[in-house]
């Protein structure tokens, strides 16, 4: 590839507390579509995405967003420069009705209409329960509430942290539409342990095992290699239908 | 029953229990008239609990931060206001209301200005080295209060100091047979406005809603793009105030003052935030009206149990409600 990747992580070690947890993490994301990191529990996925987010510091390594360094980057200039990230929790602030939540993730607080309609036909529960308070929505609808806060504004790079854990198959097939939408105008990088949703949206994968990266290529090649997922991922298509 | 605590909720729910307390005082006392005086007093001396504790609250909701210094930005409020009374003593005196305001005004302009200031100085050279280290929180905040305590002692001496109260907020009323003190229907006023003040900017403005959210959860605020540093500075300056302004208005209702009324209301202020729930001053409101109403109470009905008091309400909130009883949202 010769087009300069929108994120590119070299040589990366996060420690949290005494525990080396992330040893040598190397991957390119492409500018656009999804890109999907893979790995068993434990692996360092959501370490991974906190160190790129500047919510853990990396020990070694350097960490680029558009060819510029982040690695020691304060979280809020990371935010700012453009990525959004949404954590495996969620990060919804409960106590605040869905609008408010939706007017922190705006830099002045208004709403552009168009993208607010958008999102309101993406996900129809957050225009009805708009005035509610987030505390009250169902664990579906709070992920789409994290995925809508992400896109509220255009970001370049989204980050997304399992969102389909826990969720219905129902809402992970709108999910899957939305995701869809959103990789038109935005690049995703996302940590998944759904294979299926993870096949049908990614074009690259990494796969991080024990804080290495153990794989790194096409996704279509992964998903026709049955023997390389068992491996990798100690799963196979069938079982995790 | 289960109808019985639907109407209680419907009804306000744990903002009754001052109403429940006044009530069963009310039983208890028998006698109106003192009833009334003492429920003012209770009042009163809760809205200045509650600015004391209020920005306490918010500065460990927001960034879990343990200040025990907090108690010297009261000491120096009263003693601000004391000394700024004294100074304007002409005006206190006068027999004009201008002057009497314009007085009072200042002295509290004083102490809250301070309180903005050293705020601001205690947040950067001493609060924000240990973010995220109770321990050392604990340690440096109390050194901190130390160094305080003997600068009032340098600068005012060890001595009780008496603490003029302008004209017209001196005496009562007489209403039928009940006496209400008007500095107490003042202090209880002007905490009042100041809650709503605060509930106003928490909940209606965007700084508000930073706050809020920030409480909640602070990494997820600064992943949206905001730098909840500057946002905890500025929290910690205007709570820093409001404790320097109740310890001013608490200099004016006690009438003599001692370096250490600030660590003697501490306790008090301890006990409201922790039986109101940290973080939300709604929930400081509700706990600084019961800690003020209780005192006054056991105070008249059983004297020698007024010290024990708050400490058995504590007690017994935080059995039935381990968070308090109107804790913010933590995720
Ligand atoms: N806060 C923490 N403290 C200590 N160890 C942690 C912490 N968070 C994660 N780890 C450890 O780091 C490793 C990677 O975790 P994580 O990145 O959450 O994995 P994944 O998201 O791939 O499931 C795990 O072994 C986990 O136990
Ligand atoms: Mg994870």
């Amino acid at each position: 590839m010769s087009a300069t990747p929108i994120l590119s992580l070299s040589g990366v070690k996060t420690d949290i507390a005494q525990y080396h947890v992330l040893h040598d993490v190397s991957f390119d994301v492409p500018e656009g579509g999804v890109h999907v990191l893979l790995g068993r529990n434990g692996a360092g996925k959501t370490t991974t995405l906190r160190t790129i987010m500047g919510l853990w510091q990396a020990r070694a390594g350097t960490i680029r967003f558009r060819g510029q360094e982040i690695t020691a980057a304060h979280t809020t200039e990371i935010a700012r420069m453009g990525i959004a990230y949404v954590p495996e929790n969620m990060g919804i602030f409960g106590g605040l009705t869905v609008e408010e939540n939706m007017r922190l993730a705006s830099h002045d607080g208004t709403f552009d209409p168009d993208r607010l309609s958008r999102i309101h036909t993406l996900f129809p529960a957050m225009k009805q329960f708009w005035a509610k308070p987030a505390g009250a929505l169902s664990g579906g609808q709070k992920q789409m509430l994290a995925i809508s806060r992400a896109i509220i504004e255009r970001r370049d790079l989204i980050l997304i942290d399992e969102p389909t854990k826990g969720l219905a198959p129902a809402i992970i097939a709108a999910m899957i539409e939305a995701f869809r939408e959103i990789a038109t105008e935005s690049t995703i990088l996302l940590v998944e342990q759904n294979f299926n949703f993870a096949r049908s949206l990614g074009r690259g994968v990494t796969v991080i095992d024990d804080g290495r990266v153990a794989h790194d290529g096409q996704m279509d090649a992964l998903a026709d290699d049955s023997a390389l997922q068992t491996r990798l991922l100690s799963l196979s298509l069938d079982q995790h239908q | 029953m289960e109808r019985l605590q639907q109407t209680v909720a419907r009804m306000g729910g744990v903002n009754l229990l001052p109403v429940a307390v006044a009530l069963a005082a009310l039983i208890a006392i028998g006698a109106p008239a003192t009833w009334v005086t003492l429920t003012v007093a209770g009042l009163a001396m809760g809205m200045m609990i509650f600015l004391m504790a209020s920005g306490l609250s918010l500065v460990f909701g927001l960034m879990d931060v343990l200040n025990f210094g907090h108690s010297a930005f009261i000491s120096f409020g009263a003693f601000i206001a004391a000394s700024t009374l004294a100074l304007l003593s002409g005006w206190v005196a006068a027999d004009s209301l201008l002057y009497n305001l314009l007085a009072l005004g200042i002295a509290i302009s004083a102490a809250g200005l301070f309180g903005l200031v050293a705020g601001w100085f205690f947040e950067v050279v001493i609060v924000k080295p240990v973010y995220q280290d109770h321990l050392r929180q604990i340690l440096i905040t109390m050194g901190a209060l130390i160094v305080a305590e003997q600068l009032i002692l340098a600068i005012w001496g060890g001595s009780p100091l008496s603490v003029p109260r302008p004209a017209f907020l001196q005496g009562s009323w007489l209403i039928g047979d009940t006496t209400i003190e008007i500095y107490r229907v003042f202090a209880f006023l002007l905490g009042f406005v100041a809650f709503l003040g605060l509930r106003y900017t928490l909940k209606s403005t965007r700084i508000g809603l930073l706050i809020r959210a920030g409480v909640e959860n602070r990494e997820m605020v600064e992943s949206l793009g905001f730098r909840i540093d500057r946002l905890f500075a500025g929290v910690f300056m205007v709570g820093s105030a409001l404790a320097a302004i109740g310890g001013a208005m608490w200099a004016g209702y006690e009438t003599l003052i001692t370096p250490d009324l600030g660590a003697e209301m501490m306790v008090l202020v301890f006990i409201v935030v922790i039986i109101g729930g940290l973080g939300s001053i709604e929930g400081s409101l509700l706990g600084a009206l019961l800690v003020g109403l209780t005192g006054n109470y056991v105070g008249f009905l059983a004297p020698k149990l007024a010290l024990a008091s708050n400490m058995i309400l504590m007690m017994v909130i935080l059995l039935w409600r381990p968070q308090g009883l109107r804790p913010a949202v933590r995720t």
